[in-house]
């Protein structure tokens, strides 16, 4: 069960979406994805995203400046 | 079966590809499918060297205006739209160029940036891709 770590901070929109996304696609079934930012609206643009997708959103954390979030393929 | 975007890129204004690219990249990024069908004026871009020669759609103001948006898009750390494109065909974004753009202006496939293309269509190929798409946009 591997851990992605993805760093978006300093990238706006659409950038933190489509970085989730490639992390995702490299995934396998059970991997965790850590996605830092400091975009305010990918904090909210990603968990939409995440639900979309059928994948589970772990953790929402931090401010809107600087956030983490945590997702389970 | 996945949802999908369908867009025409008619326009050839800088602020309007943006938009078609983020609008495309956000679709990827959800779990859908997309299609961008250039035509027009969308279609010059297409061209090489021609990516970042639209104007602004308002405000250009012989350049200056264009000048002032792309500054804050640099403050702003807003992608290029050279990489917006990359990261679309990454994510399996398809790129499809109008057969008859191409005959009425004149344009050859050795004057685009023909690695980006992934079809050379016309209206029934819209169409096909258009009728299965839940989101269906003119830019």
């Amino acid at each position: 069960m591997a851990q992605i770590d993805v760093d978006v901070r300093g990238e706006t929109c659409p950038v933190p979406l489509v970085e989730m996304r490639k992390a995702v696609l490299s995934a396998s079934k059970g991997d965790t994805i850590r996605v830092r930012g400091s975009h305010p609206a990918s904090m909210q643009e990603i968990p939409m995203a995440v639900e979309a997708l059928g994948i589970t959103l772990v953790a929402v954390e931090g401010a809107e400046t600087d956030w983490t979030i945590t997702i389970e393929r | 079966m996945a949802q999908r975007t369908t867009i025409v890129v008619q326009s050839g204004d800088m602020d309007k590809l943006y938009s078609a690219l983020i609008i495309a990249n956000g679709s990827l990024a959800m779990g859908m499918e997309a299609s961008l069908y250039f035509t027009f004026w969308g279609l010059e871009r297409l061209r090489k060297g021609g990516l970042d020669k639209g104007p602004l759609s308002r405000m250009h103001m012989l350049g200056l205006g264009k000048w002032m948006v792309r500054q804050r898009m640099r403050r702003a750390r807003v992608a290029e739209l050279e990489r917006l494109i990359t990261d679309y065909r990454a994510l399996g974004g398809r790129i499809i160029a109008c057969d008859m753009t191409m005959e009425i202006m004149g344009i050859r496939k050795e004057d685009l940036r023909e690695e980006w293309i992934d079809a050379y269509g016309a209206v029934g190929s819209y169409l096909q891709d258009a009728r299965e798409s839940q989101v269906t946009l003119f830019i």
